[in-house]
C-alpha cells in the first residue's frame, strides 16, 4: 500500500515535471469527473428528446447544440464518456489483472514451464483478435460487461511479456539474492521486493492499455456492436455524427474533439511516464 | 536459415488449425442460423436447407466434412448468397481490399519512415512538431479521419468521389484514411528506436570520425527498424485483409465490411472463409517479419537458433 502511495507520488511529479502533459493530465483528470458525475454536471438527461427543435446548431441553451432528435449534444458527450472511460478503466483492470498474473508466473516458474508459458503468448499474438472480439459481442450479445472481458481477454498480451521481462530482471538483481540468502521466504520477497519494484512498470503499461482500449471500444460501437441505444458512447456519438456531418457538423465536431483529446492526452502522460526511468518509482 | 523458415512453417500449421477449429465451434454457438429471415420459413423448408447444407448432422461430422473438403480447397457453398462458392466471393472481396490494403501500406510505410528519420534527426522545433503530429495521429480514429477527408475533398473541393469503388481515383481517400494511424505508429516507433541508437557510443564515435550524418543515421536505422518490423507484422495483416471502418465509411466492397455482414447472418462457411485468409495473412507475415528479424539484427538470429 505504501509503495503504490510512493509510486503514485512519483508517478505524479514526473507527470508535472513539463507543462503540456501537465496540462494533458490535468485535463483528463476533470473531463473524468465531469463524466462521472455526468448527473451533476449535464444539464439534460441524456434521452431526452425535443423533436421541436431537432438538430439545432450551439446557442445559449445547448452549448454544443442538438442532435437529430434535439438531444443535447454537451449531455450526451459527458454521458458517452462515462461508458467510454468506465471501458477503458475496466478493460484495462481486466487486462492488467490477466497479464500481470502471467507474466509473473511465467517469470517465477522453472525454465521450462516459462518458455512454454510464453511460447502460448507468440501463439496468442498470431490469432485475429479484432475478429474474436467481434464473434464474441455476435455470439453473446452486447452486454456492457461483456465488452469489458472481450476486450480485456485481448489485450493483456503485452503486459504479460513486460511484466515477465521486468520480473526476471529484478529477480537476477544483488538485493533480491541477499535477502534470499538471509532466509527470506518466497511470499516475502514477492511482497517485499518483486511486486513494490514491479508497480511503476505496471501502472505505466496499464496508462499505455487505457488509450488502445477505448480505440478498441469506439470500434465496436461504430460498427453498432458495442453499447446499446440510448446509452450513448464516444464510438456512437462520432458515428451519428459522421452521418449528419452536412447539415449538423457540430454533431461530429464536438464528439471527434473530446475523443481524440482525450486519446491524445492518455497517449502524451503515457509516453512521458514510460521515458522516465521507472526503477525510480518504488524507491 | 532454411532449416529456421521450414521449422517456422512446420509450427504455423497448427496455430493455424487451432485458430479455425476454434472459430469453427464458436460460431456454432450463436443463436440462431443462416436461413434466419424476417419472414419466418416453413419448418419443411428449413428441414430440407439443412438437410441439404448438411447442416442437420452432428457437429463433430461437420467438422470432419469441414476438413476433408478443406483438405481440397473447397469451403463450400455461401448460405446468404445462393449459388456462389466462399472461395468464389472471397477471392473477389479480397482482391479489392488488398488494392486498398497494398495502397495503404505502400503510404504508412513511406511517410511513417520519412517523418520517423527526419523527426530523429532533426533538433528542437521541426522535431517536436512532428512527435506531436504522429502522436495526434494516433489519436484520430479512421472513423473521425474518414469522413472529415470526405468533407474537405470530396464534397467542399469535388476532387474524388465521396464513397463507392468504380473509379480508379476512389482508391485515394480510403487508402490515406487507412494509412494514417499505422504512419504514425511507424513514424513514433522508428523515431523513438532510432533517438536511441543515434545516442550510442558507436554512432558519436562514427560522428566524431566525420562520418556524413546521413551514414551515421543509416548505419544506426538497421537495428533501429527492428521494432518497425515487428509492428508491420499484425499491422500490415490488418491492412491487406481489409478494415472492418474504412470499407464502412467509403462504402468499399472488401473483404472487412463482408466479414462482419456474413458474421450477422450467421454465414457460416463465409465466416470461416474470411477467417482463415486473415489467419494465414497474419501468420504469414510473422514468419517473415522474424527473418527479416534476423536478418538485420545479428543477435536476434543467434536468439532465434538461425544458423547461416
Amino acid at each position: 500500500m505504501k509503495a503504490s502511495l510512493r509510486a503514485f507520488r512519483a508517478l505524479l511529479s514526473v507527470v508535472f515535471s513539463d507543462r503540456h502533459t501537465g496540462a494533458c493530465f490535468i485535463f483528463l483528470a476533470i473531463l473524468c469527473l465531469a463524466c462521472m458525475f455526468a448527473e451533476f454536471f449535464a444539464p439534460y438527461p441524456f434521452a431526452e428528446q425535443n423533436l421541436a427543435i431537432g438538430a439545432s446548431a450551439p446557442c445559449a441553451e445547448h452549448i454544443f447544440g442538438t442532435d437529430i432528435l434535439g438531444r443535447d449534444v454537451f449531455t450526451r458527450i459527458l454521458y458517452g464518456g462515462r461508458i467510454s472511460f468506465a471501458v477503458g478503466f475496466a478493460a484495462t483492470a481486466v487486462a492488467v489483472l490477466i497479464g500481470a498474473c502471467y507474466g509473473m508466473v511465467s517469470a517465477l516458474s522453472p525454465r521450462r514451464v516459462d518458455s512454454a508459458m510464453m511460447r502460448l503468448v507468440d501463439i496468442a499474438y498470431a490469432l485475429p483478435f479484432t475478429i474474436l472480439v467481434i464473434l464474441l459481442m455476435i455470439i453473446f450479445g452486447r452486454s456492457l460487461w461483456l465488452i469489458f472481458v472481450a476486450i480485456g481477454a485481448v489485450e493483456w498480451l503485452t503486459m504479460a511479456r513486460i511484466v515477465r521481462g521486468m520480473t526476471l530482471d529484478i529477480k537476477s538483481r544483488q538485493f533480491v539474492l541477499a535477502s534470499e540468502a538471509l532466509g527470506q521466504g518466497f511470499w516475502g520477497i514477492m511482497r517485499l521486493h518483486i511486486l513494490p519494484n514491479l508497480i511503476g512498470t505496471i501502472l505505466v503499461c496499464a496508462t499505455l492499455t487505457v488509450p488502445s482500449v477505448m480505440l478498441l471500444e469506439s470500434f465496436l460501437s461504430f460498427l453498432g456492436l458495442g453499447v446499446q441505444a440510448p446509452l450513448p458512447s464516444w464510438g456512437t456519438l462520432v458515428k451519428e455524427g459522421a452521418e449528419y456531418m452536412l447539415d449538423a457538423p457540430w454533431m461530429l465536431v464536438f464528439p471527434a474533439f473530446f475523443f481524440s483529446a482525450t486519446l491524445y492526452c492518455l497517449n502524451r502522460v503515457g509516453a512521458k511516464l514510460s521515458a522516465a526511468d521507472l526503477r525510480r518509482f518504488s524507491k | 536459415m532454411i532449416r529456421y523458415v521450414l521449422r517456422r512453417i512446420i509450427c504455423a500449421v497448427p496455430v493455424f488449425f487451432i485458430i479455425i477449429t476454434a472459430v469453427f465451434f464458436m460460431v456454432r454457438f450463436v443463436p440462431g442460423g443462416p436461413f434466419d429471415r424476417e419472414r419466418q420459413l416453413s419448418p419443411e423448408t428449413l428441414a430440407a436447407l439443412n438437410a441439404y447444407y448438411g447442416l442437420d448432422d452432428s457437429l463433430p461430422v461437420q467438422y470432419l466434412r469441414f476438413l476433408k473438403n478443406l483438405s481440397h480447397g473447397d469451403l463450400g457453398p455461401s448460405y446468404k448468397y445462393q449459388n456462389r462458392s466462399v472461395s468464389e466471393l472471397v477471392r473477389e472481396k479480397a482482391k479489392v481490399s488488398l488494392k486498398l490494403g497494398g495502397a495503404a501500406l505502400a503510404i504508412a510505410l513511406v511517410a511513417g519512415l520519412a517523418c520517423g528519420a527526419v523527426s530523429a534527426m532533426g533538433r528542437g522545433r521541426l522535431s517536436s512538431a512532428l512527435d506531436a503530429a504522429s502522436l495526434a495521429g494516433i489519436c484520430l480514429p479512421a472513423f473521425v479521419v474518414g469522413p472529415v477527408l470526405i468533407w474537405i475533398f470530396s464534397l467542399k473541393l469535388g476532387w474524388f468521389n465521396a464513397m463507392g469503388w468504380r473509379e480508379t481515383s476512389d482508391i485515394v481517400l480510403p487508402s490515406i484514411t487507412l494509412a494514417l494511424f499505422y504512419a504514425a505508429w511507424i513514424s513514433k516507433l522508428f523515431k523513438d528506436s532510432e533517438a536511441r541508437e543515434l545516442a550510442k557510443d558507436y554512432s558519436r564515435t562514427a560522428r566524431a570520425k566525420g562520418e556524413s550524418a546521413m551514414r551515421v543515421a543509416a548505419e544506426a536505422s538497421k537495428s533501429a527498424l527492428s521494432p518497425v518490423v515487428s509492428y508491420l507484422a499484425p499491422a500490415a495483416a490488418g491492412m491487406l485483409t481489409g478494415s472492418f471502418v474504412v470499407e464502412s465509411i467509403f462504402n468499399i466492397p472488401g473483404l472487412g465490411k463482408f466479414f462482419i455482414s456474413s458474421a450477422l447472418d450467421s454465414d457460416y462457411t463465409m465466416i470461416m472463409g474470411c477467417v482463415m485468409v486473415y489467419a494465414a495473412f497474419i501468420i504469414c507475415f510473422n514468419i517473415l517479419a522474424d527473418i527479416a528479424l534476423a536478418l538485420l539484427n545479428p543477435r536476434v538470429a543467434k536468439e532465434l537458433g538461425v544458423r547461416k
